[in-house]
């Protein structure tokens, strides 16, 4: 029984410990995006590994998304017999929820995985002691590129991914099934407010950071975790990273949500 | 401090991981310009002295001063500004492995200074001519050989004209005459620039010829801290045992002959 105490005190402590020093790597690596040398073309690689390379993934989730959305907004509000909102339901899911979660959820798993793996495999294989014995800040060189450019090109992703949504809704709510083209239009434009939008962009932004922040801390202290070496420490950071932050966003959409409407 | 003209001096150093204990008690200084050269078998903790030196590991007991600072005590931009001093090159070589060799050994001037593009250009070349790398600058690290990667770790290291030298077997894996060469340029740069240099190394005995001081780590100390004439004088036992292991052909071939003739 104490053994047992002990144990879960123990485990309580490392979590604890865990997150201190998660709350250490945000905080450098934030910090990092205010310290010279400021260079721009790191900064524009990585908005092409997180935002451009993640623009097909986006495109087709939001072009079904938005479809599926049509088909079961258009027999659901039948049952009532107001079709016409259906341009209201897709519009306020997809803005204020299924947009900026899924694009969140789909980035994680497209770049978080690979965030993770890099930082982790530099890490295992001494280049970040390297960088510190050159005197040059990893948080800087490493993390703090990818925490701007993964700001700038998350809002992107929802914008995109709820405008093609919207049309993916229309597609199927208005084309196909023949509901009133200018319902659908009138009751998408009069029912989406700016705080809306509003929450939405606070949404991508918080995805955003948590999304970096997670999977590269994962990958930066891979070798303080147990069995956190060569090739397998850094796939069950890896893995562990994805979850972690998949659920954190989850969990981060309900509190802004909560807070916000 | 004990030792006027050190520029590093360890005091005490313990350091275990788990259940191994790794380092002693290790006392070893390190004077100002001088090459010294740590000496032992494999897995006595050679490579974690040196990372002991650079604060990348925390020992658990035991000082170490850095032109009298204690890199144990320092945090962040302290430790940051004393690196700066350093030019390391680290026993697996730690190239980026998704940047080129031109970018790899560019990156510390990139980073760390305000060299024009074009500067910086000429200068990798230079590095890169001397070390014999000219025309593997756009490869990256895993499409060279296991030498290749230690010279671009040289290269590396030396660009910022560091004053504290501290090499981690830079000649393992390459053949003798680059390692022949590779201990001249040393020889070379130091007489100029007057570094302070720590190297580890297997190479002996033909690392004699360059080093000032040698030490001998076994058992997680330093047995001995001398210049190559003392140690082959030394008569600790250990020591003794050590020199006539390592320069057996030369020292104790009578010796053999004798264990030989009586095996027969
Ligand atoms: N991070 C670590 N965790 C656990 N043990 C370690 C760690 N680093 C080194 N060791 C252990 O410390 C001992 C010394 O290792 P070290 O790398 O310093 O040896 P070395 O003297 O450099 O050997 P070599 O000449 O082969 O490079 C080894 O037994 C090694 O297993
Ligand atoms: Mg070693």
């Amino acid at each position: 029984m104490i053994e047992w105490l002990e144990n879960l005190g123990a485990k309580g402590l490392s979590i604890l410990k865990e997150i201190g020093r998660a709350g250490v790597f945000l905080f450098w690596s934030v910090v990092g995006i205010f310290r010279p040398p400021f260079k721009i073309m790191p900064i524009i690689k990585q908005i092409h590994v997180i935002g451009a390379t993640s623009f097909t993934v986006i495109f087709f989730t939001g072009a079904f998304v938005g479809m599926v959305l049509g088909l079961q907004g258009h027999y659901t509000l039948r049952m009532f017999g107001a079709e016409g909102a259906l341009g209201s339901a897709v519009a306020l899911s997809l803005v204020r929820e299924l947009g900026p979660v899924l694009t969140g959820l789909m980035v994680t798993g497209r770049v978080g995985s690979s965030i993770c793996a890099e930082v982790g495999i530099m890490r295992i294989s001494e280049q970040i002691d390297a960088l510190e014995c050159m005197a040059i800040d990893p948080y800087r060189y490493l993390i703090s590129p990818k925490v701007v450019a993964s700001i700038l090109s998350l809002p992107l992703l929802t914008a995109i991914f709820n405008i093609v949504g919207l049309m993916g809704g229309f597609l199927v709510g208005v084309r196909l099934l023949g509901g009133s083209e200018g319902a659908y239009l009138s009751t998408m434009k009069s029912s989406v407010m700016a705080a809306d939008i509003r929450m939405c962009f606070i949404k991508s932004i918080c995805f955003a950071i948590l999304i970096v922040w997670i999977c590269a801390d994962r990958g930066y202290w891979v070798h303080k975790s147990r069995n956190g070496f060569g090739a397998e420490g850094v796939s069950r950071a890896t893995t562990h990273a994805v979850v972690i932050s998949s659920v954190a966003i989850l969990v981060a959409d309900y509190v802004i949500t909560s807070l916000l409407l | 401090m004990t030792c006027e003209n050190c520029c590093i001096e360890l005091i005490g150093i313990e350091k275990s991981f788990g259940d191994q204990k790794v380092l002693r008690g290790v006392n070893l200084p390190i004077r100002r310009g001088f090459t010294t050269v740590i000496v032992g078998e494999s897995g006595q903790g050679k490579s974690v002295l040196l990372k002991h030196i650079l604060g990348l590991i925390a020992p658990d007991a035991g000082q170490v001063i850095v032109e009298g600072q204690d890199v144990t005590r320092l945090r962040g931009p302290e430790l940051k500004k004393l690196r700066t001093r350093f030019g390391v090159l680290f026993q697996g070589a730690a190239l980026f492995d998704s940047l080129t060799v031109f970018d790899n050994i560019a990156l510390p001037l990139r980073e760390r200074t305000r060299m024009p593009a074009a500067e910086v250009r000429e200068k990798v070349r230079a590095t890169l001519e001397l070390l014999d790398l000219s025309g593997s600058e756009d490869k990256y690290p895993a499409q060279l050989s296991g030498g290749m990667k230690k010279r671009v770790g040289l290269a590396r290291a030396l660009q910022l004209n560091p004053e504290i030298l501290l090499f981690d077997e830079p000649t393992t894996g390459l053949d003798p005459v680059r390692s022949h060469e590779v201990y001249q340029m040393f020889h070379e740069t130091q007489q100029k620039l007057g570094y302070t240099s720590i190297i580890v190394s297997h190479d002996i005995p033909k690392i004699f010829n360059l080093a000032d001081y040698i030490a001998l780590l076994h058992e997680g100390v330093i047995q001995i801290c001398a210049t190559p004439e003392e140690l082959q004088r030394c008569e600790k036992p250990l020591v003794r045992a050590f020199v006539e292991r390592v320069m057996g052909k030369m020292y104790s071939s009578e010796i053999e002959d004798l264990e030989l003739a009586a095996g027969l």
